[in-house]
């Protein structure tokens, strides 16, 4: 298959025709590239809720959060299996609500990704030497080559990157569940001991402000899912795969957040689970089992390298789709002849992702990678309810429309509002300071940059006037 | 044995992204600057979704 997509593109190179990237990706590329940029929260990232309000109040976001992620999943779908194009909800935005709004979308995104990116390789770094104990060992060497050789990766073909992706990802979501079976979770007592580490007292220990709080680290259960939409260029048939896949991937990850609670709550006393960077794996160490402390070292390793990847795949497709709008300089929409990569934005973002890597502490990348995501997805339950004003159902072919709207939209904005209550809570000076850096970015973008834009050309559908204009 | 491995993740890295400097300058000198910035986005779908309903 991808001598197959290479012979294509030299060939299309040869006509003079124009280089786009390559269209060879499947539904289970799209599970792996959602999937796999999520299931790290299931490693290391959610049980910090526990921190904040109790292992019930982490169940209870479990829950919560999963209804925030699933009304983003069924938006998506929708709106992406109708605007097909890299850069997803930037080009979403684009479309629907205007240029400036896609200019701050496409920033969230590359924000968010990247900071995902240098957290993901932080913990693969940060694993390998917890694991090693070795004297005088640091983690600056697994960082940089965690993000280099996945750099590399993703410049050499999509179709490679992701059919890695799907094996690690599955791979590292197998360990979960033969964690959960050697457990015997059919019989509390054995191993588990819910009933004792779970009681009365200590459930809510901080009350339901508690619970609110912990919705700022619940999101980690899901972050990330939204991004199976940056391949909307590259899938075959986008109308049926950005859905299924999408869909598959986050019925996978609820599935994954409700084995990883139950497991860890019912092995790790809350106190400890709280605090802990790596929950499965301590968990897996409460077993006595060496097995699956194995297992589960590599499960939390290949999670990490599976997210980084899908993330320097949407951070370079997103960063891509603003340089060919001329939002940044056209430089940046370079695809590769012969690989078919946007492989210019690729080498930009990998120093910089680098550099925070090695500056940057675990939690302040959490933080800025959560606090561009919940902005995003602030904006995608307002996109949602332009979109079905502009274009009702009927006047544009969709590949999916999503049932009972508009509660997903309204629900995911009432989420997203408690979220952002809960991050002012605990980094209320980091998200002030990151949305004041996004207005000041908005002034730029409108009074110098859109000058250079050639409005005509940034809209690409071919749909019918919007109702009202 | 570790601070042998760790040596040999800065070596590859290293190898890779110079590996990839080469690519860029390689591919830049080669094509043009309007072959590598052609792609323009909704191409499949002028050709292929007409939207009539």
């Amino acid at each position: 298959m991808a001598e197959a997509a290479q012979a294509t593109a030299q060939v299309t190179t040869a006509n003079g025709q124009r280089i786009s990237l390559l269209r060879v990706l499947g539904p289970a590329h799209i599970w792996a590239l959602g999937v796999g940029i999520v299931l790290v929260g299931e490693f290391t990232g959610w049980n910090f809720s526990a921190d904040k309000g109790g292992t019930l109040a982490a169940l209870m976001t479990c829950w919560f959060v999963g209804l925030l992620y699933t009304s983003v999943a069924m938006i998506d779908s929708e709106v992406t299996s109708t605007v097909a194009a890299a850069g997803g909800q930037y080009a979403q935005a684009k479309h629907i609500v205007g240029p400036l709004m896609a200019f701050n979308v496409a920033l969230f995104l590359v924000f968010a990704y990247t900071m995902l990116e240098v957290s993901d390789a932080i913990l693969a770094g940060d694993t390998i030497v917890a694991r090693a104990g070795a004297e005088g060992l640091t983690h600056d060497s697994f960082i940089a080559l965690v993000i280099v050789v996945l750099a590399w990766l993703n410049y050499r073909g999509v179709l490679m990157t992701l059919n890695v992706n799907f094996i690690i990802t599955a791979l590292a979501y197998i360990s979960i569940v033969i964690l959960f079976f050697a457990v015997q979770p059919w019989s509390q007592g054995t191993v588990l001991k819910l009933n004792e580490l779970v009681t009365p007292q200590n459930a809510l220990p901080y009350g339901w402000i508690g619970v609110i709080a912990a919705f700022q680290f619940g999101i980690w259960y899901y972050l990330g899912i939204e991004g199976t939409t940056q391949a909307a260029e590259e899938v075959r048939s986008p109308a049926r795969s950005l859905p299924y896949g999408t869909m598959a991937g986050m019925i996978t990850l609820l599935i994954a957040a409700a084995m990883t609670w139950y497991v860890c709550a019912s092995l790790l006393p809350w106190e400890y689970l709280g605090v802990t960077y790596y929950p499965l794996w301590d968990a897996a160490k409460m077993t006595g089992s060496p097995v699956l402390e194995f297992l589960l070292f590599w499960g939390t390793i290949l999670s990490a390298v599976a997210s980084a990847n899908g993330c320097i795949n949407d951070a370079a497709r997103a960063w891509f789709s603003l340089g060919r709008d001329r939002y940044l300089p056209t430089w940046f929409s370079a695809v590769h002849p012969k690989y078919r990569t946007p492989y210019r934005s690729i080498l930009f973002l990998l120093p910089i992702a680098l550099a925070f890597a090695f500056i940057a502490d675990l939690n302040q990348a959490i933080t800025f990678s959560i606090l561009s995501g919940v902005l995003h997805y602030t904006f995608m339950s307002i996109n949602i309810i332009m979109f079905r004003n502009k274009w009702p159902l009927g006047s544009i072919r969709r590949g999916y429309t999503h049932p009972f709207h508009p509660i997903p939209a309204i629900c995911l904005f009432v989420l997203c509002a408690i979220t952002f209550f809960a991050i002012f809570l605990g980094f209320g000076s980091q998200l002030i300071a990151m949305v004041v850096f996004y207005i000041i970015v908005s002034v730029w973008f409108h009074f110098y940059r859109y000058r250079y834009v050639r409005r005509g050309d940034q809209f690409t559908m071919p749909w019918p006037k919007p109702k009202g204009y | 044995m570790w601070i042998t491995i760790s040596y040999l993740a800065w070596a590859i890295s290293a190898v890779l992204a110079v590996w990839m400097a080469y690519d860029w300058f390689k591919t830049d000198t080669t094509f043009t600057e309007d072959q590598l910035t052609s792609s323009r986005e909704g191409e499949i779908e002028a050709v292929s979704e007409k939207h009539k309903v």
